[in-house]
Order: C-alpha cells, then sequence, then structure tokens
C-alpha cells in the first residue's frame, strides 16, 4: 500500500464518521418543509412543541360561566372593555386551585389608564383622570368606586373586605 | 504510480463532476417549485395597531409576561409600549418604563441613566404611545442568520425559535433591527415574541390582543379577505417599520407618526 493513498482512508474515515453521528444526532423531522432553505430549516416537531403549550388566559367567555353577576355588572359600564382577568390575574388552574385568582385593589392598577396625561392629541388626554398625588393619595380607589361598575357608588360592605 | 499531484488534481476533478449534477438535482426539483409558486397556505398570521386608541396602559405587557412566562421583574419582554412625546423645541422625547408593564403612570420621562426629565404641560406639542412586538416579517433576517436553525418560519407566516436546538450565539438578536429579540433569562435560549401562537393556533386570540381594553391591537389572517383586520390593512392607510429595511414586516400600524423608528 502507498503512502499516497493513505490521506484519503483518513478523509474517507472522518466523513463516514460525521455521517454516522449525524445520523443519531439530528432528529428525522429536522429539514426545510414548506418554507424552503432561506426560511423554513427547522425541526418540525417544534412546532407542535410551541402549540402544546397551556393557554393562561382563559378570556372573559370563560369567566362568564359562573360569574354572570358580575359580568352583568360590568357589562353596561365604561369599563365593558377590560377583561375580568386584567385585574384577576389569568384564570388557569381556576376554579380547581383558588388561590391562583387574585383581587387586585391597588391604586397601581387603576392609574395605568387614570392618571391624567396631558397628551391631547393620544387617546390618553380623553380619559378622565386625577392626580394621585392630591386624589386621596392614602386611599385605594376601590374604597369610593366600584371597579366592576365606577359609574355605581362603592358598595361599602365590599369596599371593606 | 500515481503522483501526489496527479491524485489531488482528479481528485478535485471528480469532487467537482459529482457535485455539478448533485446541485442541480436539489435546485430544479420540480415539486419544491411548484409548491412555492401556488403558496398552498390558507393562513397568514398578521397583526394590526392602532397607535390612535393605545393609552399606555400597558395591560397588554403584562398579560404578555404572564402568559408566555417571561420573567415578570427581570427587564426583558415580548412586546412593549414606547411614549413618544414631541417638545415645542422639535425634540422628541422617548420611553418605555420596565417594558410599560405597569403603564404609564408619570409625566416625567425614564432617561434611563440621566435620571427622569420633566417636560412642563404647554411645551408638548404631541404625545402619544405605540405598542412594538415582533413584525413577524415575510423577510425574517433573524431566520436567515441562525446558523442552527432553531429560529423558523412556519407556513401561516409566524417565526417560532426552537429552545432545544438554540445555541445562544445571538446572531438573531444583532440581526433584528426591530430590536424584539433578547435571551430568556430561564431557558437561556433566544426568545421573542410569537404572536401567542399556542393561542392562535386554538382559535383564539393573543394575549395581548384580549387584555387590550381600547381595541390598539387586533390579530387577523390577511389570507381572508372577510376578516376584519384585512379588510382594514386593504382599505385604510397603514404603515409598517422600517421599510427600507425590504424584511416585509406584517404588524401594521394605523395613525404612524414620523418620530417613530
Amino acid at each position: 500500500m502507498s503512502h499516497v493513498w493513505r490521506p484519503l482512508f483518513v478523509a474517507l474515515a472522518v466523513v463516514a464518521t460525521i455521517l454516522c453521528m449525524r445520523l443519531v444526532l439530528v432528529p428525522d423531522d429536522f429539514g426545510i418543509h414548506e418554507q424552503g432553505y432561506m426560511y423554513g430549516w427547522h425541526r418540525k416537531g417544534n412546532e407542535t412543541d410551541w402549540k402544546n403549550i397551556k393557554v393562561k388566559y382563559r378570556t372573559t367567555a370563560y369567566c362568564i360561566n359562573c360569574h354572570k353577576d358580575k359580568y352583568l355588572d360590568i357589562k353596561d359600564s365604561p369599563h365593558a372593555a377590560i377583561m375580568c382577568e386584567n385585574c384577576h390575574g389569568p384564570a388557569l388552574g381556576h376554579p380547581q386551585d383558588p388561590r391562583t385568582l387574585e383581587i387586585n385593589r391597588s391604586r397601581q392598577l387603576c392609574v395605568r389608564c387614570h392618571f391624567k396625561l396631558p397628551y391631547p392629541n393620544s387617546a390618553r388626554g380623553g380619559i378622565k383622570g386625577i392626580n394621585p398625588a392630591t386624589h386621596h393619595p392614602e386611599a385605594e380607589c376601590v374604597l369610593c368606586h366600584y371597579p366592576h361598575n365606577p359609574l355605581r357608588a362603592a358598595v361599602r360592605k365590599e369596599a371593606k373586605r | 504510480m500515481i503522483s501526489r499531484r496527479n491524485f489531488c488534481k482528479k481528485a478535485m476533478l471528480f469532487i467537482g463532476g459529482v457535485a455539478v449534477p448533485v446541485a442541480g438535482l436539489e435546485i430544479f426539483n420540480p415539486q419544491r417549485l411548484l409548491a412555492e409558486k401556488q403558496d398552498p397556505a390558507k393562513v397568514r398570521w398578521v397583526f394590526l395597531v392602532d397607535t390612535r386608541k393605545c393609552v399606555g396602559c400597558g395591560f397588554c405587557v403584562r398579560a404578555c409576561k404572564l402568559e408566555n412566562e417571561i420573567p415578570y421583574d427581570a427587564n426583558v419582554s415580548r412586546t412593549w409600549v414606547e411614549r413618544y412625546v414631541v417638545t415645542r423645541d422639535g425634540k422628541v422625547h422617548t420611553d418605555s418604563p420596565k417594558a410599560a408593564r405597569d403603564g404609564f403612570t408619570t409625566k416625567a420621562i425614564d432617561q434611563a441613566g440621566k435620571g427622569m426629565l420633566e417636560i412642563r404641560d404647554e411645551d408638548i406639542t404631541k404625545a402619544f404611545f405605540v405598542p412594538k412586538l415582533c413584525n413577524q416579517c415575510e423577510n425574517p433576517p433573524c431566520v436567515q442568520v441562525c446558523p442552527v436553525g432553531a429560529t423558523y418560519q412556519t407556513p401561516d407566516g409566524v417565526v417560532l425559535v426552537d429552545r432545544t436546538w438554540c445555541i445562544g450565539c445571538g446572531y438573531c438578536v444583532m440581526g433584528c433591527p426591530y430590536g424584539v429579540r433578547f435571551f430568556h433569562p430561564v431557558y437561556k435560549a433566544a426568545e421573542k415574541c410569537n404572536f401567542c401562537y399556542h393561542r392562535i393556533s386554538k382559535g383564539m386570540k393573543s394575549a395581548c390582543v384580549e387584555a387590550c381594553p381600547f381595541g390598539a391591537r387586533t390579530i387577523g389572517n390577511i389570507k381572508d379577505p372577510e376578516d376584519p383586520v384585512t379588510r382594514i390593512i386593504m382599505t385604510e392607510r397603514v404603515a409598517v417599520l422600517k421599510e427600507e429595511y425590504g424584511t416585509k414586516p406584517q404588524v401594521f400600524y394605523l395613525g404612524m407618526s414620523k418620530e417613530v423608528k
């Protein structure tokens, strides 16, 4: 055997090893799929992985099933467009685990929209707002305002809870 | 006896000769060409943002963080809301404190390291909020630069990241002209908005769309002419961000202002 051929065998061995390792390491569904080389080079199974992630925000349609009274309260109020979970947290695990749901009474929640910002050409300028430094700075908004229908006076019992 | 020089020459000729027909097979695959021509996808997700409706409440950012398990207090977010305040002297002040997770509850502009900037009410000529998220580009640069096939585009146009394949090289973070990419502090993989793929594929809307009380965010299917979002995109004057990059973003903006970059 001539020494001239030796590098060739070495090269072939390297190529063979790489091909074998590739066979083991690269999953079967790894390929270019529908989108072609430029953008579609991926593991097809990952699409399903993403689809299988649990939905956490169940939306108002889910809350209505049990809390119709609260829904009716908010339906005709200026807060109608706010979904329940914006203030109560995502409903995943509710009602099986009641503690996962929160009742957020903080001022920080309300001033998201109701701190007056002087922006006339933005919708924010049109929202009824207060200055949190001067408008009862110590109090939680829900002491005076009923969040499910801010037009209605607060129910004292509910506020004290 | 073959000489070393001759061997190298012949080997190169052989490899070249074999490579040409193999490449030909790949390029002229008729099925592939047909598929690309017909574009069989029935769904192409697009996003429509109405900046005139946004009030900067930040409910979208909060919902996104909780829905997609982005560490709540870490300074990373899949979506964020920017505030633009243009003053009388022509200056544009922008901020997005904590990605606007808690909304905009102060008049002062957060200048990061340089402290807060108070602007007098009478100095403001215009001010508005602009929600931003991944543009799910038709020509996504982040996908092109990914060396391992971890970032890819699905047939319905959404760009996803395979967390198990991401090696964390950061090319996509650098490649995105919109700066929407970051590293997930827990999964240690590149992360970005995926239009809540787990929700839209179940017929739901993305979390930020559901959370927006003002209807500033909407998601739709541009392949469906009856879709209300498609109707608005087709009939009204919409703009996209950084059109000059040729990425063909699929997030459309209503009421866009020239200050927004």
